[in-house]
């Protein structure tokens, strides 16, 4: 097929994203004239209406944000205040909310792996249409996603929208041998966990690789989950308290997300391939073999094998719920005490899809004055339209419904979680006013 | 094939939790699957079937001029429509901009308001479309989910509960946690559907299910007030994800 001159593509509603979004490309000959990802999910003010909330209503009321990763919303929000208050959760309480956001990261990552990206694939249109044909692939989806749950159900009440955290730690510790029921699932969700890995690394990959910043939280250590120092495969390592002077956000027209840059080094990409990238040495042993043989190396530049990545992450992720459960000794108290205090407290956690940054400023008796969430898919929304540039520009000779079909999934490629990136466009505002 | 039910599933302003629901189904997805069509339900595939539909699940508020209309069409397209969730029945969290002067509400929040359509309020399905049924809860518990699409499939009417989750506790053996030590609780007024769970975990009920059927909210105001809960936190904690139902009624407790 020769080129045609003035085409546009269009998707009108993006299907397996979380959320509403729409994606625009023009092309004017051999040429890309523009590239749109159109977030039309109407905002719901989150940073406005928890003005004027308790200091300890944040992790509840941030939760909803995003259906998907609400344990993300309420780590965040609780680093955040009790870095307001100057408290600190450390000892069992802290392993306990890495145990939780495990739970977060085998739902999450399960999802994306089996019901919204695999698809893509092996071209089906959904995981529902996939079982038709393969149903013992998606039940092993499933069941590695219901031991997330479970995990998640036990130690937070339930998977959507946990009610066991609270600022300070949790309303109620679990028994040892609560925990210890957890193992059997988990040990199968580890299996499982690792024949996923050996069945998406034999997915045929486009040749792709982009030359984005990566950003990550690290820890020496250890794998990067809950805590850690904001830091770029390009050398840029600064304070989470410092994020909001090299997170630079901008409103565009298109969008009812804001996209972020990096102040004076442009756009950067977060989520699970700048994690691995960033933090690979720390994997398991188990999962870091894993991802050995899947071929993954030292870093992971082609988004298309970002579920590779979240199959290893998967991996990991059961590896360490098992190794936190085995640690476990019940602690003295389920909370420490957060004394409200006036300050400003930031926070920023490795949600499944990316670095989550909460910022709060408090009154002296816990009002909450001001708020700033900036979580990953803004982050990532330039990167995202980048991509969709090059990728475009290399495949014009494509019938428009396969470039249509092949452009959504690059955008599936970074599990775009559009609940989360519409709901801050006030964030920008609160910046620009003062 | 052909004949088996039809299901959408559409979404206003939402976090996804309610929907989600759907797919942490795991041991019923593929079961409930087979035995109707999902026609419509973006999140979790692209093919689309056009309407009608026998049962749509509404997921999230009316908060754009665009959803008003939408809501419309969805009801002349389904026969059933169920909404889901404190978003789809009380407006959700993002109702709170309903109490704020809408002007300065928008005014602090955008930069370029010129860019985006929001309405002042945030409102549920059933303040513009007849709404068939209503599961309650900030998400909806998923059990109370599949009960009510077997339900709809044996062509029955689902067994929702309108008494409040005290009952949930003394069915699942909690002690009240309010008479036992003092812990403040509108387990008393809310709608049970969430199989008392906070209390279980030694927290007050916080009302995502919003009230029951019946309720005496003044007495339970009361009863806060002697458990040294301030005129503020009791006014915070009526005004969360069912605001515009607790505030609804004649008794809204801040009155
Ligand atoms: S009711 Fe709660 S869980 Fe359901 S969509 Fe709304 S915010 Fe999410």
């Amino acid at each position: 097929m020769t080129h045609r001159s003035d085409r546009s593509l269009s998707v009108a509603g993006l299907a397996r994203v979380e959320g509403e979004g729409a994606m625009h490309v023009r092309v004017d000959g051999a040429t890309v004239t523009d590239v749109r990802l159109e977030i039309y999910e109407p905002p719901r003010f989150f940073e406005a209406l928890l003005v004027g909330r308790g200091y300890t209503e944040v992790p509840d009321i941030t939760a909803r944000v995003c259906g998907i990763c609400p344990v993300a919303y309420q780590m965040s929000a609780c680093a955040a205040v009790e870095d307001a208050c100057q408290s600190t959760v450390d000892g069992t309480l802290a392993d306990l909310r890495r145990l939780l956001y495990c739970g977060e990261w085998i739902e999450s990552h399960a999802l994306h792996i089996y019901l919204l990206h695999a698809p893509d694939f092996l071209g089906y249109p959904g995981a529902v249409e996939l079982a038709r044909d393969h149903r013992p692939v998606v039940e092993r989806g499933l069941s590695i996603k219901k031991a997330g749950n479970e995990l998640l159900t036990l130690l937070g009440g339930r998977a959507i929208h946990p009610v066991n955290v609270k600022v300070g730690g949790f309303y109620r510790v679990p028994a040892r041998e609560e925990l210890r029921r957890l193992v059997t699932p988990l040990r199968r969700a580890r299996d499982d966990a690792l024949s996923t890995v050996e069945w998406v690394a034999g997915f045929e990959y486009p040749d792709f690789a982009h030359d984005h910043e990566l950003l990550a939280l690290v820890e020496p250590g250890r794998y990067a989950i809950e805590t850690g120092t904001p830091t770029t495969d390009r050398g840029l390592t600064f304070a989470v308290r410092a994020f909001e002077e090299h997170v630079i956000e901008e409103q565009v027209p298109h969008s009812t997300a804001l996209h972020a840059t990096l102040a004076g080094r442009g756009r950067y990409l977060t989520g699970p391939t700048a994690r691995y990238t960033l933090n690979h040495r720390w994997l398991s042993p188990l999962a870091r073999e894993a991802a050995r043989s899947a071929g993954l190396g030292t870093g992971c530049r082609n988004p298309f094998r970002s579920i590779v990545v979240r199959a290893v992450e998967l991996v990991y992720a059961c590896d360490e719920a098992l190794r936190l459960i085995d640690g476990y000794e019940p602690p003295a108290a389920a909370a420490v005490e957060v004394p409200p205090r006036a300050g400003v407290g930031y926070g920023a956690t490795e949600a499944p899809r990316g670095v989550l940054f909460h910022r709060y400023r408090l009154a002296a008796d816990g009002t909450v004055d001001s708020a700033r969430i900036v979580p990953p898919t803004a982050q990532n929304q330039a990167c995202i339209e980048d991509d969709l540039r090059r990728f475009v520009a290399a495949r014009l000779d494509l019938s428009d419904e396969r470039l249509t079909y092949e452009c959504e999934q690059a955008i599936r490629n970074y599990d775009p979680c559009i609940s989360c990136a519409t709901h801050f466009l006030d964030l920008h505002v609160a910046r620009t006013v003062q | 094939m052909g004949t088996a039910p039809t299901l959408a599933v559409w979404k206003f302003a939402s976090c996804d939790g309610c929907q989600l629901s759907l797919l942490d189904c795991e041991d019923e997805l593929l079961a409930i699957a087979g035995r109707i069509r999902i026609a419509h339900f973006p999140e979790a595939s692209r093919a689309t079937v056009e309407g009608p539909y026998d049962v749509s699940l509404v997921e999230g508020s009316v908060t754009t001029p665009g959803d008003v209309a939408r809501i419309h069409r969805i009801r002349e397209q389904s026969r059933l429509l169920v909404a889901i969730g404190a978003c789809a029945t009380a407006g959700g969290i993002q109702a709170l901009r309903n109490f704020a002067d809408a002007d300065q509400f928008r005014s602090v929040v955008y930069a370029r308001p010129e860019y985006l359509s929001t309405l002042d309020t945030s409102t549920p399905a059933s303040a513009h479309v007849p709404v068939d049924l209503e599961l309650h809860g900030c998400p909806i518990d998923r059990r109370q989910l599949v009960d009510t699409l077997t339900a709809l499939l044996a062509g029955r009417k689902p067994d929702l509960p309108g008494h409040s989750v005290c009952f949930e506790c003394k069915a699942r053996g909690t002690t009240c946690i309010t008479v036992a030590r003092g812990v403040p609780c509108l387990g008393p007024v809310t709608r049970a559907g969430c199989g008392a769970l906070c209390p279980a975990y030694g927290r007050g009920c916080f009302g995502c299910f919003g009230p029951a059927a019946v309720t005496n909210t003044p007495a339970l105001v009361d009863r806060l007030r002697e458990l040294d809960m301030t005129e503020t936190d009791i006014g915070r904690v009526f005004r969360t994800f069912n605001v515009l139902a607790f505030a609804g009624g004649g008794d809204d407790p801040s009155q």
